[in-house]
Parts: C-alpha cells; sequence; structure tokens
C-alpha cells in the first residue's frame, strides 16, 4: 500500500515517540491522553485499547494482568487473536502499565464502543459485560479466577473481533468490493474473485479511522481456530534459563538492600531504639524505624539481616500479648452461640421451615468441623523495590493489584496517585497475597529516608509472620434425613463471609435450609487466599455430606446423586468423576475413596481421591478431577491449574496450620510450615467437561475439593472421620472401625 | 574498620572477584556481586531448594554455604549449563513439558534435576522422588516435572547412543 505516506500516518494518528505501545483507538482528538506517551512507539497504528498491530503485520496485545503462573499472558492474547483471524505466530504480548488511565472503565469502554451512544437495544448486554469487567480493569487484579471469565470474554474477543470487523470494512472501501467477498485469515485479507491478498497491516490506517462496530459478532465455539487449543505458553522459556525477572531479582543503579523485622503481634508499635551494637559495622547505611517495624539498610541482603538479628528491636506491649489459638476457637464459639440466643444471626440461605422439620424428624445429625489460619507461602519471598524523590515515587514489585499498590503508596508517601509508577515484574507465586500491598509501603517508607533505590525482601520468617491469614473458622451443622435416606432440613453455622457468595451453599436438593454467620473479630489480619472461602467450605459442606451420607447407610457418590435432583450440570460432573475413578471397584486392603463436589468461581468440580493408610501415615495415590468451566480455552493450561490447585489444597489439608501463641504466629519456615513434596505427589487425572455455559476460572476451583475427598476416603479406608483440619494432627489407623 | 579480603569465585567457568564477608551465603553473592539472577532466595534455611546450584557438580544449597567454602570449587548456576547455542536437554524438556507455572522454584529444581541426571541416566520414579523431594514448588508441578526429568533422561540416551556411534 504504497498510497500511504509516512506522512499520512501521523496525520491519520498514528502514534510517535515512546518506547512502547498500547492499542489506541486513534482518530481527529484523539483520546489517547497519558497512555500514549508512555507506550507509544513509532510507525504503528493502534485500532484500540487492547491490541496494536505494528508496521510489520504483527500484532502485539496488552494484557492487563499480571502472570503469576496461570498463563493469562498466553490465554487472553488467544482469545483476542483467535477473535480476529490473527497468525499466531506473530502475536506478542505486553503486560499493561500500572496506570489508572489505562484501567478507566469509561475509557475501556469507549475504546471498544468508539464514540457513538450505545444503541439502546444493546445496553443490557453491553454495559452488563463492561460494568462486569471493569470492576476487574479499573482496579487491574488479577485473581477471582477473573482474567478469562471477564477481561477474556469482555475485552480481548470483543477487542480482537472489532479490529477484525473494522479492518474487513477498510478493505472493502480500499478494494471497492463487497465485504462478503472478502477471507480473513492468518493476519491477512484476500478477495479471492480478484486474486488479491494484502495483509492487516495494509489497511490499518484506513482501519483506525472507521468508527468500530458497537457489538462485533462473537464466533461460535464451532468456529474458533486457536481457542480450545494449547499452544505454548509465552513466559515458560525464560523460566527455564533464568532469565524470568521477578520482583526480587530487579536491579538498579546504586541500590541498596533492607531487611525489615515487623511486631510479631499484629499491630504493636515498635519502641525507640538503640542503634548501638551495628551503627559502625561496615556496609550498615540506616536504620528505619517504622510505626511497627523495624528496618536496616546495607551494601547486600545478608548483610542487612545480619545487622537487623543483632539490633535489640522490642515492641509495645498489646492486649493480644496473650492471645492463643485456643482463646479465639472459644471466642468464635461463644459469638456463635450469643447470635443464636440473641437471633441475631446474619442470614445467608433461608428456604422453608428448618424447625417445623427438625421438631418432627427422628433422623438427626450434628456435627462441627474446624479449620485453622494459612499462609500463603508464596515460593518468592514478600519484597519490593523502591526509588523516591520529591517529586515522584518509582516502585518495583510483582502485584496482583499494581494500581491499588500505587494507590496506597502515594498516600503514605502524600504524592498524587499519578506520580507513582509501578513496574510490575513476574510473581513468583500470588495465591492472593501479592493482592495486599503492605510490602510496597514498607518499601516507600523506607527508601523515603534515603536518596538510592532500596530493594526490599522479607526473610521467610517474615514472610510466615506478617501474612495476611485464610481465617481459621468454625463450622456447625445440623440435619435431618427421611426415612428414604432424603435431606429434609439443613441448618449450618459459620463465622465470617467473604467470597465466592455462594461458597457455604450447597447444589443440593433441600427443601428447608438455614445458612447463617456470624462475625467475630480477631487482631490476625485476613487476606484472599486460593478459593477464599471455598477452601474451607467445600471441606465442611462436602464432609457433612458424606456423614449424613453415612446415617442414611447410602453410597456417599449415590447419596450425592438422590440429591441432585435439580442439578444436571453437576450430575454430568459427578457421574463422570466416580466413572473415571472406578467407584464401587473393589480396592485393596487399608485403602479408601472419597468423593467431594463443589463449585466456585464459576466452574464445576468433582474429585475422587484414593488413599492408602500405612502404619500410622497417609498415602494420597491419585486423584480424579473432573471440571466444568463452561470451556477451557488453553485446555493444557486448565489442567495445569487443576493440577496446581489440587497439590496448594492438599498441602492445606494435610499440613496446613497457622497457629497463634501469645498474638503471634508461631510457625515460621517450611521446616514447621510444612508443604507437599515430590515424593508425596499423588498421581492426577484432570477431565474437562464442555458445556455452553459463561466460561468459569482455572486458577481456584480445584483448590476447595481435594481436603473433603481425601478426609472422605480415609472415612471409608478406617472410619475414622477428620472434623478439624489438618490432617497430620490426627493418628490414623488402617481399619480403626471407629465410625461416625 | 573491617576489611575483608579479596575472594575470588569460579561461575559457570568466569571468575568474579568479590570484597565481602567471607561468610556470606553463596546466594547473595550469585545475585548481587555476580549479578546472576536467576538463582533464587526461598527460605535461607536449605528446606526449599530454590536456591540450588551445583558445586564440582554436586547440587547444593547456596543459602547456607559460605562463599569461603567455595574458592577454588567449579560454581554452576542455571545460567551456566546452556550452550551459547542451544538449551540444555533439561530446559527444553521443560518447555516441551511445560512444567513451569510462576516459575520462581524451577531454577532450582532444573539444577537439582541436572545433577540427578548426572549420575542416573535413567532413574526410576523412587530415585526421582528421592533426588527432587529437596525442592518445593508451591505451583504444585511435581508431575509435570517428573515428565521433564523422564523425557530428558530419554533424550541424554539417544543423544549418547549417536555420540558413541559416530565415534565408533
Amino acid at each position: 500500500m504504497g498510497k500511504w505516506t509516512r506522512r499520512a500516518f501521523i496525520t491519520t494518528g498514528v502514534l510517535t515517540g515512546g518506547a512502547l505501545v498500547v492499542g489506541i483507538a486513534i482518530r481527529p482528538g484523539n483520546r489517547a491522553g497519558k497512555v500514549r506517551d508512555l507506550i507509544a512507539d513509532e510507525g504503528d497504528t493502534v485500532l484500540n485499547i487492547w491490541l496494536k498491530v505494528n508496521a510489520d503485520n504483527t500484532i502485539t496485545v496488552v494484557v492487563p494482568h499480571a502472570e503469576m503462573g496461570q498463563g493469562v499472558h498466553t490465554t487472553l492474547p488467544m482469545m483476542l487473536a483467535d477473535e480476529m483471524d490473527a497468525d499466531w505466530e506473530t502475536i506478542t504480548m505486553l503486560e499493561a502499565p500500572g496506570n489508572e488511565e489505562y484501567a478507566n472503565y469509561a475509557m475501556a469502554k469507549g475504546f471498544i464502543m468508539g464514540p457513538k451512544d450505545i444503541p439502546s437495544m444493546l445496553i443490557g448486554t453491553v454495559d452488563g459485560f463492561f460494568l462486569t469487567a471493569t470492576k476487574q480493569i479499573s482496579l487491574q487484579m488479577t485473581g477471582g479466577s477473573a482474567s478469562v471469565r471477564f477481561t477474556g470474554m469482555l475485552a480481548m474477543r470483543v477487542a480482537g473481533a472489532a479490529a477484525r470487523a473494522v479492518l474487513l470494512e477498510a478493505a472493502s472501501e480500499e478494494w471497492e468490493v463487497a465485504m462478503e467477498e472478502l477471507v480473513v485469515k492468518n493476519s491477512t485479507i484476500s478477495h479471492p474473485p480478484s486474486n488479491r491478498t494484502e495483509p492487516f497491516s495494509s489497511f490499518v490506517v484506513k482501519a483506525a479511522n472507521l468508527a468500530q462496530p458497537a457489538k462485533p459478532r462473537l464466533k461460535t465455539t464451532e468456529e474458533f481456530n486457536i481457542m480450545g487449543t494449547s499452544p505454548p505458553r509465552f513466559d515458560i522459556p525464560s523460566k527455564v534459563d533464568g532469565t524470568a525477572n521477578f520482583g526480587i531479582d530487579v536491579s538498579l543503579p546504586n541500590m541498596k538492600y533492607a531487611a525489615i523485622k515487623a511486631s510479631p503481634v499484629f499491630g504493636a508499635k515498635a519502641k525507640p531504639l538503640d542503634a548501638g551494637a551495628i551503627k559502625d559495622m561496615p556496609g550498615v547505611h540506616k536504620i528505619v524505624k517504622l510505626e511497627g517495624a523495624v528496618a536496616v539498610i546495607a551494601d547486600g541482603y545478608w548483610l542487612a539481616k545480619k545487622a537487623i538479628n543483632e539490633l535489640p528491636i522490642e515492641f509495645d506491649k498489646s492486649d493480644n500479648d496473650t492471645v492463643g489459638l485456643n482463646d479465639i476457637y472459644e471466642q468464635y464459639l461463644r459469638d456463635m452461640d450469643a447470635a443464636i440466643s440473641e437471633g441475631n444471626e446474619e442470614k445467608d440461605v433461608k428456604k422453608g421451615n428448618i424447625n417445623k422439620i427438625f421438631k418432627e424428624a427422628t433422623n438427626v445429625i450434628e456435627a462441627q468441623y474446624r479449620v485453622p489460619y494459612l499462609a500463603h507461602a508464596t515460593m518468592e519471598p514478600m519484597n519490593c523495590t523502591a526509588l523516591v524523590k520529591e517529586d515522584g515515587c518509582e516502585i518495583w514489585v510483582g502485584s496482583q493489584n499494581p494500581l491499588g499498590f500505587a494507590n496506597s503508596v502515594a498516600e503514605v508517601l502524600n504524592l498524587d496517585q499519578e506520580k507513582v509508577l509501578i513496574h510490575n515484574q513476574y510473581l513468583g507465586g500470588g495465591f492472593g497475597r501479592r493482592s495486599v500491598p503492605d510490602v510496597a509501603i514498607q518499601a516507600a517508607l523506607i527508601a523515603k529516608e534515603v536518596d538510592y533505590p532500596v530493594k526490599l525482601i522479607w526473610s521467610r520468617e517474615e514472610d510466615i509472620r506478617q501474612d495476611h491469614y485464610r481465617e481459621a473458622n468454625i463450622s456447625r451443622f445440623k440435619a435431618s434425613l427421611t426415612g428414604e435416606g432424603k435431606i429434609s432440613a439443613w441448618n449450618n453455622q459459620f463465622l465470617f463471609k467473604h467470597d465466592p457468595e455462594e461458597a457455604p451453599h450447597i447444589p443440593y436438593s433441600v427443601d428447608n435450609q438455614f445458612i447463617h454467620y456470624t462475625n467475630s473479630e480477631t487482631h490476625i489480619p485476613w487476606g484472599y487466599w486460593r478459593s477464599v472461602d471455598s477452601s474451607m467450605h467445600a471441606f465442611f459442606t462436602e464432609s457433612f455430606m458424606d456423614e449424613l451420607a453415612f446415617k442414611a447407610n447410602k453410597d456417599p457418590y449415590q447419596f450425592r446423586r438422590e440429591h441432585l435432583t435439580n442439578a444436571p450440570r453437576y450430575l454430568k460432573v459427578l457421574d463422570l468423576a466416580a466413572e473415571k475413578a472406578n467407584w464401587g471397584e473393589t480396592l485393596p486392603a487399608n485403602w479408601g475413596r472419597g468423593i467431594s463436589l463443589h463449585q466456585s468461581f464459576g466452574t464445576i468440580v468433582a474429585q475422587v481421591a484414593e488413599i492408602e493408610i500405612v502404619e500410622n501415615s497417609l498415602k494420597v495415590h491419585r486423584v480424579v478431577c473432573v471440571a466444568d468451566p463452561g470451556f477451557a480455552f488453553h485446555p493444557d493450561g486448565f489442567t495445569a491449574q487443576m493440577e496446581s490447585g489440587i497439590v496448594f489444597g492438599l498441602t492445606a489439608a494435610l499440613y496446613g496450620e497457622i497457629t497463634i501463641e501469645n498474638g503471634a504466629v508461631k510457625q515460621s519456615n517450611f521446616h514447621d510450615y510444612q508443604m507437599l513434596r515430590m515424593n508425596e505427589n499423588p498421581k492426577i487425572e484432570t477431565h474437562i467437561v464442555t458445556s455452553d455455559n459463561w466460561p468459569g476460572g482455572a486458577g481456584e476451583p480445584s483448590t476447595p475439593g481435594i481436603a473433603p475427598a481425601v478426609v472422605n476416603a480415609i472415612f471409608n479406608a478406617s472410619g475414622i472421620r477428620i472434623r478439624e483440619l489438618p490432617v497430620k494432627n490426627h493418628e490414623l489407623k488402617a481399619n480403626a472401625k471407629i465410625l461416625g | 574498620m573491617l576489611i575483608y579480603i579479596i575472594m575470588i569465585l569460579k561461575i559457570n567457568n568466569e571468575n568474579f572477584e568479590v570484597d565481602v564477608d567471607p561468610a556470606t551465603p553463596l546466594l547473595w553473592v550469585i545475585r548481587e556481586q555476580a549479578g546472576l539472577t536467576g538463582t533464587k532466595f526461598g527460605c535461607g534455611i536449605g528446606q526449599c531448594g530454590a536456591c540450588t546450584v551445583q558445586l564440582d557438580g554436586v547440587a547444593i544449597r547456596s543459602c547456607l554455604t559460605p562463599i569461603q567454602a567455595v574458592v577454588d570449587k567449579e560454581i554452576t548456576t542455571i545460567e551456566g549449563i546452556a550452550n551459547d547455542a542451544e538449551l540444555h536437554t533439561i530446559q527444553r524438556a521443560w518447555i516441551q513439558e511445560q512444567v513451569p507455572q510462576c516459575g520462581y522454584c524451577q531454577s532450582g529444581q532444573i539444577m537439582t534435576a541436572h545433577a540427578l541426571l548426572a549420575k542416573t541416566a535413567s532413574p526410576t520414579d523412587e530415585e526421582i522422588d528421592q533426588a527432587m523431594s529437596g525442592n518445593i514448588c508451591r505451583c504444585g508441578t511435581y508431575s509435570r516435572i517428573k515428565k521433564g526429568i523422564k523425557l530428558a533422561a530419554e533424550e541424554l540416551a539417544a543423544k549418547s547412543i549417536i555420540n558413541t556411534e559416530n565415534n565408533g
């Protein structure tokens, strides 16, 4: 297309200058604003916020989510490229910078929808999906298994389809042929009747001046070329040769290192400090006292850590100095009892009339379950590098929430948020932990005291003891069974309620239900932990279902089946799990099978665990996992996430336990906060069920169901019912037959 | 004022002069002085294996090894196992099996696997478990690591047959 000169490019709105480019619709009076300056590159035309067609016909896809191993830097570009009929081999990925303007709801919507008003007939769908999407996008949060479900479905696919539509229209105008005669394939547009083929790049300038369709047609599943395949992940090569840059790997000129010690009892303040011990240590530069912590800056991390260990750091007394985990459990039970006696339970689900049923019931079963606090223990300990100048701050960190981090740092430094620039790096594990900005706030406050960049690294001890924890919780059940073994009433009380909303709800048909909760304040910080509330409620509800099956004298699988009278999607998943796991076939002595079923983040997962009790210990041999995520856009990545979530959940079920002593966390490192290792890793078989439902998440949904599958298998093998996690605290004996 | 003795460490066949406290763990010298950040800090107490490097071909925990103990030894890190032209067979197997997720532990996993395959060309499942159980992967990629090791073992065996044939 010789017709488009360089000059024409520029006047029609091609971005110039800068090192990087992000896609923004450029038209007269363009609204690219600050983003353009941040990410513009010469010679490129940008069609909308999520993609850029480069002059050489390669395509850059901008992903507003962090890569933490879930493969989102590959799966989201796949969704866009497929809708665009782009050549996958020429796609590259760019993570969106942590910039407010980039993540602005109106802008996202505006750039995809164009300047026109949305036709009223579309408002329901369009606004619905933009509002849902920007709940994630505006925060640039990576969590809630949301990337594919929202950004992928609502931004990536729509953007790809819109780009395809305007390119097609541009080609049709350029060649003066009907659009119906054009074929789009592998980043080219062809007109077979005249035997012409041109790359996308030939049409991008014209396309950039066309209004994008309000609601581009999306492909049906049958038309997918890239979605549903498993191309190699973009991030993997750098993760096998040591070149992947995690937050902890950042290196800046004149950078120094900081170690930190925060109050073991959450919330206590640091006392005035005698720096004498380390004042003259060579290579130690500064002691920084924060409100609840003390940090030392030195030439190297090990030196900083050595210095801080020699400092006589003390913290003020606090009301929580004597609190232990048992005190918390006792407080929980008191508050639960009080809520019932005072009638002020927070109501979650109320159906029918449980009191009437219980009054008449002859077979009433009660049970109480308990789970402890859990830390995240990401492989990469918390860390953050900060450079603070008078007029701004730069932060290098691996974050699930870069804008939230910028906001928090701006607040403590008393800067405008736009003066805080976040350079997001690979995350050495997220699991929810890297959505909390605590380490970035500390790094900024430490770096504020000096005129060079400071890399703050938490020791593993600090990482375990200063986490935001999955809460300890108690769940109490009371249910009644009819003579036919049907559940007639279900009463469940627990503590706290976060996400997902439906975590404590059951898919089973039970006419009379009362599900309610109570709050009980503690001083232990709470945080999102992989699968959040589902991480415990699946254990609670699916263990109790097993107990009811036993009392009803029914097979646990059949018992669940009989209660899935109104849930065909669940039934299909459960049936396939039972089939693949050879449910009902005889196992060797001391072996057991357990089943579970739970939906979270839009994905239904059934698991069957096969275990063996050897002497006094447990061996988990095999886990069959069947998942219905609607559609798996990258099946191998989805499978990897199922495996990952199971190992994560199994680690917690077998070993996970953060205890509180004297107000502080007792555990400190991997010797006392144990992780599952390769020799304990079960064989995991994942089967994906495809349905027509809106896509579900991948990162979290397999975590909840492994604990109940394993404890139910232990019951099956031994008759021992484990109602309190972790399993390691229980004495196991094959064929103990304690039953019930 | 304490004056540190300058020591020379040989990392990936390159000499590095370092003038830090001789008790400094090798991990921090590799990362901060040599600038080789592929080797990771995970726990600092030899429990997780993220810091695994090789000392004269033996997998060790660099977070617990003071540099004064490694002078005159060959130190190999994740950056040192590939040829200039191509990745090591194990690294290629890792890509083939799409092993890493977050990837933070994988340098350590690969260095441990590398030492295992140097000693045991065709390890059994039990031998792999035995060798690898000191390396934690929080993303739970264990089954893929195992597949990666087996694939690499096969390819290394095939290579050595070709080499033998060529030499014979």
